[in-house]
């Protein structure tokens, strides 16, 4: 029962955080640019690519994954230079536009580059099996995802909190013109903050890549996922996309474990087994609507 | 009314001038984006490859094969169906991966009286009351191989099983399919969503079961992921893995490795058969694709044998339909699988095989044909099958 418990603490918090690396970045373009930002998870799909191809070519999933999350910052430097300076002017709609269009670009782009079929990769072959302490056996790979989610979040806690560009961060979110007032070089933060939320894109792409599939359309749908947490979080809060992403991360894997299992002892075993699967994949929506009927904004707004 | 009197007139007219075409057209509809890609390839790759053997032609008649991607979902998979049917106006069909999608274009392609020879597809419902003079198999009915995996369990005595499928309508063929010969205890019956791909939360429980046996049906690269986190979670030292051929074929091995060997499977068809078609089905594939076929390109391999020994039946005739149709159901092609027929509702009597993974002579990792667990066997809805 402990093991199973645990087991289940670590695979709620592994996927938690590794939405958290995908709601960061968001979270802090929605938040300070006031930009939305829906090709958040092509970039995502493209760095698991880059990482894949890059792995394929060094032998090596480290170098890979160093190299790949290098190359989509890059891109997401060049992506904010020439259009997203563009957009932060315009409405939302045309952000949504302009976005989406990007989406279905860098979709077909993959297409004619990598193919159809998905890359599957494989973890580094000493992580390959599980872990065992006194009696207890968790995926060693996934161990090591959450350890890096871990290092980043405390990262990017330090940087936000205790650094002087984090505090810039944190008065863009709060008041974007007073910050300007204030003599800011809001462009040149803007462009920093873009950066670094296409390489943490990146890092959860390689880091899931030999978990799923590095795959045409794989950013599609981890990014409603992403838009939920930061909804339930609060909209340019990296404390809000944190304790949003470990939530639904926990919701989800506890849904998906317990549900039909509950429904069960309940339902006949027919009703059950069409029901459980399906509940628990709206569970994470019933929730956001849930923390939106008592807290509209979220439950750490940064525009308090 | 109207509509449906003009089509009858018009094929009427067809009927009586029954001439001889002098070209045919197949819509290929399979699915070659996604997880599941691995399977609709091998399908289109397998058929393919026995055009090329046919020298492009269909029953002496030269073929355009038409190939479209479903990207496994029933929307796309429906337009693309009504572009071949109104559009590309085609005379056969194949390809289609997933139940779910064949239950979704079925309707409009027995409405327009258009042959579809399913080369993997086999819902129970197409089997059963549903069952349609159009519509023919050439693999299995999804059960059987679920059915010959059962009865093998069942044998070796295994007493607490979990089953792992994906919720969909093949998905519920393999759970029937399995217990209806593995009688003893089943700790769980999981069902994932279509799709899936991390399963952390299902091995956890899994876990925490126990069972001395999991018998699992994820085709694609679903199969592929909880192959390889099923090993990775250290759940393999005290479960005995079994599967379908589907979830044990060179698609799945050749991304898993080594983890497989020793894993049992069920199969109608094997590389590994002595009979002469196979064999040389086995290395023409070998040869033009550089990688072992799995039993998707042999039935993709067997529909398009299918179709030219029927057109050549007809003698080109495909607007008589009562013909071609007997024609499809007396099976004169030679399978790669060796010999089967047909059953009343169109889903083959055939033998199934018990299959393990291990390595073969040059060291590859693959699956070797141990024995013999069905010997003819039917499936379980044809009873139930009126053909009208």
């Amino acid at each position: 029962m402990t093991q199973l418990i645990l087991e289940q603490a670590l695979n709620g918090l592994q996927f938690g955080l590794m939405l958290f690396l995908l709601a960061a970045g968001l979270t802090l373009v929605f938040g300070i640019m006031d930009c939305i930002n829906l090709a958040h998870g092509s970039l995502y799909m493209i760095g698991a690519y880059l990482v894949a191809a890059a792995a394929q070519a060094a032998d090596s999933f480290w170098i890979g994954l160093a190299t790949g999350v290098a190359a989509t910052a890059l891109l997401g430097l060049v992506l904010e230079l020439t259009l997203f300076r563009q957009l932060y002017k315009r409405d939302h709609l045309s952000q949504v536009l302009a976005t989406f269009a990007l989406i279905l670009i860098s979709n077909e782009a993959v297409r004619l580059i990598w193919g159809a079929q998905p890359v599957m990769l494989n973890p580094p072959a000493a992580l390959s099996g599980p872990l065992e302490v006194g009696g207890f056996f968790y995926p060693a790979y996934r161990l090591v995802i959450i350890a890096c989610g871990l290092a980043v979040a405390g990262l990017l806690y330090l940087l936000v909190a205790k650094s002087r560009i984090g505090m810039w961060v944190r008065a863009g979110a709060a008041n974007r013109e007073m910050t300007e007032a204030l003599g800011i070089n809001v462009q040149g933060l803007f462009t920093l903050v873009f950066v670094f939320g296409a390489a943490l894109c990146a890092l959860a792409g390689g880091l899931l890549g030999p978990l799923l599939a590095v795959q045409v359309g794989m950013g599609e749908s981890v990014l409603i996922l992403a838009f939920v947490v930061i909804i339930i979080g609060g909209i340019g809060s990296i404390r809000g996309a944190l304790v949003g992403s470990l939530i639904v991360g926990t919701v989800d894997t506890l849904g998906r474990a317990l549900l039909p299992t509950l429904l069960r002892a309940t339902l006949p075993a027919d009703a059950a087994s069409t029901l459980g699967p399906a509940l628990a994949s709206i569970l994470i929506y019933l929730l956001m609507a849930g923390i939106l009927f008592f807290k509209p904004q979220g439950l750490f707004p940064a525009r308090a | 009314m109207s509509l449906r009197l003009t089509a009858l007139a018009a094929a009427l007219m067809l009927a009586a001038l029954a001439h001889a075409a002098d070209k045919i057209k197949v819509g290929l509809v399979s699915t070659l984006s996604g997880p599941g890609a691995g399977l609709g390839v091998d399908i289109r790759d397998g058929f393919t490859l026995a055009m090329k053997r046919l020298d492009g032609k269909l029953g002496d008649l030269p073929a355009e094969v038409i190939i479209a991607d479903d990207q496994q979902s029933p929307d796309v998979a429906k337009q693309i169906v009504d572009k071949f049917l109104k559009k590309d106006k085609v005379d056969l069909m194949t390809g289609i991966v997933f139940s779910n999608l064949m239950l979704a274009v079925g309707p409009s392609i027995f409405e327009n009286r258009t042959f579809y020879i399913s080369a993997n597809a086999g819902p129970s419902q197409y089997a059963g009351e549903q069952c349609n003079p159009y519509f023919f198999n050439v693999a299995w009915q999804n059960d059987n191989l679920h059915e010959a995996v059962g009865k093998y369990v069942q044998d070796k005595g295994f007493k607490n099983v979990v089953i792992v499928t994906p919720n969909y309508p093949g998905g519920k063929d393999a759970v029937s399919g399995f217990k209806r010969y593995y009688k003893g205890k089943v700790a769980e019956e999981v069902y994932t969503k279509l799709g899936q791909l991390d399963y952390a939360a299902e091995l956890a429980q899994i876990r925490s079961l126990k069972p001395d046996a999991l018998f699992f049906f994820l085709p694609g690269g679903m199969g592929i992921n909880f192959v390889k986190q099923f090993v990775a979670a250290g759940l393999s030292r005290d479960t005995q893995l079994f599967a379908p051929g589907f979830s044990a074929d060179e698609d799945v091995i050749k991304a898993v490795g080594a983890p497989m060997m020793g894993m049992f499977n069920s199969s109608h068809w094997a590389h590994d058969m002595e009979n002469v078609e196979n064999k040389r089905f086995v290395a023409d594939f070998e040869k033009e694709y550089a990688r072992l076929p799995s039993l998707y390109a042999s039935q993709g391999y067997d529909a398009a044998l299918m179709m030219d020994a029927a057109v050549r039946d007809v003698k080109g005739k495909l607007a008589d339909k009562a013909a071609l149709q007997k024609a499809l159901e007396a099976k004169r092609f030679k399978s790669v699988r060796g010999d089967f027929k047909f059953n009343t509702n169109h889903y083959p009597v055939q033998n199934y095989y018990l299959r393990a993974i291990g390595k073969d002579a040059q060291g590859r990792v693959t699956n070797k044909t141990m024995g013999t667990i069905f010997t003819n066997h039917a499936d379980a809805y044809v009873s139930q099958c009126k053909m009208k």
